[in-house]
């Protein structure tokens, strides 16, 4: 009954949503009760996973304090990061709930102008973002050496490939063909580039697009058939 | 019936049945006993070699479940692929962290785990906090992670699910530690990146199938099947679609013209 319960719920409101996606709006009060149940379904379970979603925000942040508190307890060695990370936590809560610095009020805008939570994202948020960020700069370059090392048939292909996409884009990589002729305008590095975006590159996300496509649907149906169980069961699925 | 249909929407329906038929068909035949000839993945094939190494040597295992919550069926494919992943490591007597940054995650990863240690007769290794919700912040959660890895070193880090810019930042930091990576995605903007990084990837629809296929019963290898066979019927209506077009296109004549009509009648967008 445990298992049986959510699995027959998940189908119902599966099955529901699918077919709301492809049943006509109903249009005024006559119209039949299956259309208007449809599009009542479509309407609103989006809204109750919104409100179970706020539920989730509660469950997260007791988990967080809740597991940093027990770190800082036992004195482990990351206590000192579970200090940071619960004072800056519990600051910009009360800065967020209080609504310090902004319009007071229910309604009052917690990320307006001026208010102190602004300036925490200003000041500090966003600058730690923006270090973090860039450090994909480096990753990327260190990767890509890793990744175009001419090791095999398949890696030397992209090295080449991306060779040409990177001399295509670049003003000097124009100038290293220029001098082919008219005739065999279609060999320059620019046109090249453009080949290799618009066909092999083109073909290939679309096989990729094609089979995630697929491959959704497989696992909603095995969901909705009961077939994929929850994955809190533990159960075999068979 | 013109009345209930949406408009528009006719093909996409029509499409869509064939292909859910296809895969039910499938699964059934499978529960019936038939043959089920299905491909296997090499980075699953890697993952015991993996998991055992990581165990031997004393190192922890990292599963990420994407970026994503569980509305996202990336993220649900992703936990499809902890459950027989945290037998694996229970088996092995090892330990599996999972920092997630979606609360709801954390609870049905944490659910997860413990069952998987628990069916594994080790529950007496099992900590809750291996678990933990980190933050929704993408990165933020990075930042967490990546410090949590440059650690713990873990043997072994298993990136699965949606991911954005996180990716490369995440499977650099296993990378850095000498970790093995096992990563798949479905978000095509990120494929290359975790190829580039990662010792092995799972590309796109594969990620769909992993834990079906890590957990091997009758009934998901019969979906696979039924996955596989769709693959089949796409690439012969890309094929007879781009002939049917150029004979159209060729001939003029009226019924490659008509044909060539209604291929773009049903395969249309939109």
């Amino acid at each position: 009954m445990k298992q049986r319960v959510p699995q027959i719920i998940l189908t119902v409101v599966a099955l529901l949503l699918i077919a709301s996606a492809f049943v006509a709006r109903p249009e005024g009060s006559g119209a039949p009760f299956g259309q208007r149940l449809l599009a009542f379904a479509d309407q609103e379970f989006a809204t109750w996973f919104s409100i179970l979603a706020v539920f989730a925000f509660l469950l997260g942040g007791l988990n967080l304090v809740a597991t940093h508190l027990v770190k800082i307890r036992d004195r482990g060695p990351d206590r000192y990061y579970s200090l940071v990370t619960l004072v800056s936590f519990l600051i910009v809560l009360v800065i967020g709930t209080a609504k310090l610095g902004g319009p007071p009020g229910l309604q009052g805008d917690v990320t307006a102008p001026g208010s102190w939570l602004t300036a925490v994202f200003d000041a500090v948020l966003s600058p730690l973002h923006a270090t973090l960020y860039s450090l994909l700069a480096f990753y990327i370059a260190s990767a890509s050496y890793r990744a175009f090392r001419a090791r095999s048939l398949e890696s030397s292909l992209l090295l080449a490939s991306a060779l040409v996409v990177l001399l295509g884009r670049i003003p000097a990589g124009r100038h290293l063909t220029a001098w082919v002729p008219e005739q065999l305008a279609f060999l320059r590095v620019e046109e090249l580039s453009l080949w290799i975006l618009r066909v092999p590159n083109t073909a290939g996300q679309r096989a990729l697009m094609i089979g995630i496509a697929l491959g959704v649907i497989a696992l909603a149906v095995r969901m909705i058939a009961g077939v994929e169980k929850d994955p809190r069961s533990g159960g075999d699925g068979s | 019936m013109n009345g209930w249909l949406a408009p528009g929407t006719w093909n996409v329906a029509l499409v869509g049945a064939t292909v859910c038929a296809l895969i039910v068909v499938s699964v059934v035949r499978a529960r019936r006993g038939a043959h089920v000839p299905v491909r296997s993945f090499p980075p699953l094939l890697a993952l015991d070699r993996a998991v055992a190494d990581a165990v031997a040597q004393g190192r922890p295992v990292y599963f990420v479940a994407g970026s994503q919550d569980l509305d996202n069926m990336q993220t649900v494919a992703a936990l499809a692929v902890l459950r027989p992943l945290a037998r694996k490591v229970a088996e092995a007597g090892g330990r599996l962290f999972v920092p997630t940054n979606r609360s709801l995650v954390m609870d049905n990863a944490r659910e997860i785990c413990r069952r998987a240690y628990d069916d594994a007769g080790r529950g007496d290794l099992w900590r809750d906090d291996w678990v933990a919700y980190i933050s929704d912040d993408h990165l933020g959660f990075v930042a967490r992670v990546d410090g949590l890895i440059a650690r713990e070193r873990p043997g072994l880090c298993v990136l699965m699910g949606f991911f954005a810019s996180e990716s490369l930042l995440l499977a650099e930091g296993g990378h850095q530690v000498g970790a093995v990576q096992i990563a798949g995605t479905a978000s095509a903007v990120q494929l290359p990146f975790l190829v580039a990084s990662c010792d092995h990837v799972l590309l796109g629809e594969e990620l769909f199938a992993a834990g079906a296929s890590l957990e091997g019963d009758a009934a998901r290898l019969g979906s696979l099947r039924g996955q596989d066979l769709c693959k089949l019927a796409a690439a012969a209506c890309l094929v007879a679609g781009s002939l049917v077009a150029t004979l159209a296109d060729v001939t003029g004549a009226q019924p490659w013209l008509f044909l060539r009509d209604a291929f773009l009648n049903v395969f249309r967008a939109g």
